[in-house]
């Protein structure tokens, strides 16, 4: 095996295999509590958990406010959030790299 | 409804929230001054990538046992693909896009997050994984299998994290003992499917583009990790 991918190509599978995990693999997740909040509930102080500040966000707990099918909502929230985290991390990432070493084209 | 993956608001006292802060923004600045030394111009959409496939896996839950889930915390994975500098800065991205948007762990908590999930589970993956490396030969299996190592390790050290920051400002009036015992148990479970999960992606990326794992670096033959694959065929 000589030929490998080019990285435009392992990224944008990268990005596709993101997509269908957070879109569609996520409605298959399980719905237990994770480690800390199980933890939290056995021991007792699950109750001191307050509501977060944008605990009123239209895409709270991974859901879309007002979208009925829970496939549907959890779907559409896994992938904006790949959007999002895509725009954020990228974004933050190559304007790390803008700004170092070599001089600045300008 | 899915379950929350992170610390809420209100288990930790405002006070400890907010010392611990200080340490997240703190690792934050070195992980930029890092980062910026450490990460060459192939890595960069890498980095951007790991922090989306760390967003999507951690969308995983998947049972442990009765009543109890875990996911990808995905901090060894980042630190061997993209170094621990560029790890720390994507696993904050995941966070703070995780609180901010899907209002999942606590704006007050985020700190305490950040500094368990990105400073302290990736502290010690890249710990691990170096200090292993060196002993091991070098090889894409000893890549694999010391990821899967600091990949398992990361999770209980995350959850002790937890344990004291629960010891200095917990809300709940339990005994630390049994939060500790509960704690490090359950996680020391989760570690073995972290464990397992980062070990496999790895082995993916060394197959497909070794050149573009950051902790191979050094550990694999040069001709592995140079752009143009090598002239000679050779035997298998």
């Amino acid at each position: 095996m000589s030929r490998r991918l080019s990285v435009t190509v392992f990224i944008v599978l990268g990005l596709l295999v993101s997509l269908l995990i957070a879109g569609i693999v996520s409605h298959y997740a399980s719905a237990s509590p994770d480690g800390l909040e199980f933890v939290a509930e056995q021991e007792g102080f699950l109750d001191t958990a307050q509501d977060s500040a944008v605990a009123g966000s239209p895409l709270a707990d991974y859901g879309i406010a007002g979208v009925g099918d829970p496939r549907l909502s959890v779907g559409l929230a896994g992938i904006l959030g790949v959007i999002v985290t895509a725009a954020v991390g990228f974004g933050l990432f190559w304007l790390l790299l803008r700004g170092r070493g070599t001089p600045a084209r300008r | 409804m899915r379950p929350a993956l992170h610390i809420p608001d209100g288990f930790i006292d405002v006070p400890t929230s907010a010392a611990v802060w200080v340490i997240a923004v703190l690792g934050i600045a070195l992980a930029l001054r890092g980062a910026r030394r450490q990460l060459d111009d192939s890595l960069i959409p890498m980095a951007g990538l790991t922090a989306v496939f760390i967003f999507a896996m951690q969308m995983l839950n998947f049972p442990v046992a009765a009543g109890t889930s875990g996911h990808l915390i995905g901090a060894a994975l980042a630190a061997v693909l993209i170094g621990p500098w560029a790890a720390v800065l994507a696993l904050t991205v995941v966070l703070v896009v995780q609180a901010l948007f899907f209002a999942d762990g606590g704006l007050i908590a985020l700190g305490l997050n950040i500094t368990n999930l990105a400073l302290v589970a990736v502290a010690v993956s890249w710990l691990v994984f170096s200090l292993l490396a060196r002993l091991l030969p070098k090889s894409p299996l000893s890549v694999i299998i010391t990821a899967g190592i600091a990949g398992f390790l990361s999770v209980p050290v995350a959850a002790l994290a937890f344990v004291v920051e629960f010891a200095l400002g917990g809300t709940g009036a339990v005994p630390l003992a049994t939060v500790f015992t509960a704690m490090v148990g359950v996680h020391l479970v989760i570690g073995v499917i972290e464990g397992i999960v980062t070990a496999l992606v790895v082995a993916a990326v060394l197959a497909l583009r070794p050149d573009l794992v950051f902790g191979a670096r050094g550990l694999l033959p040069e001709r592995m990790l140079t752009l143009t694959p090598a002239r000679a065929p050779k035997g298998v």
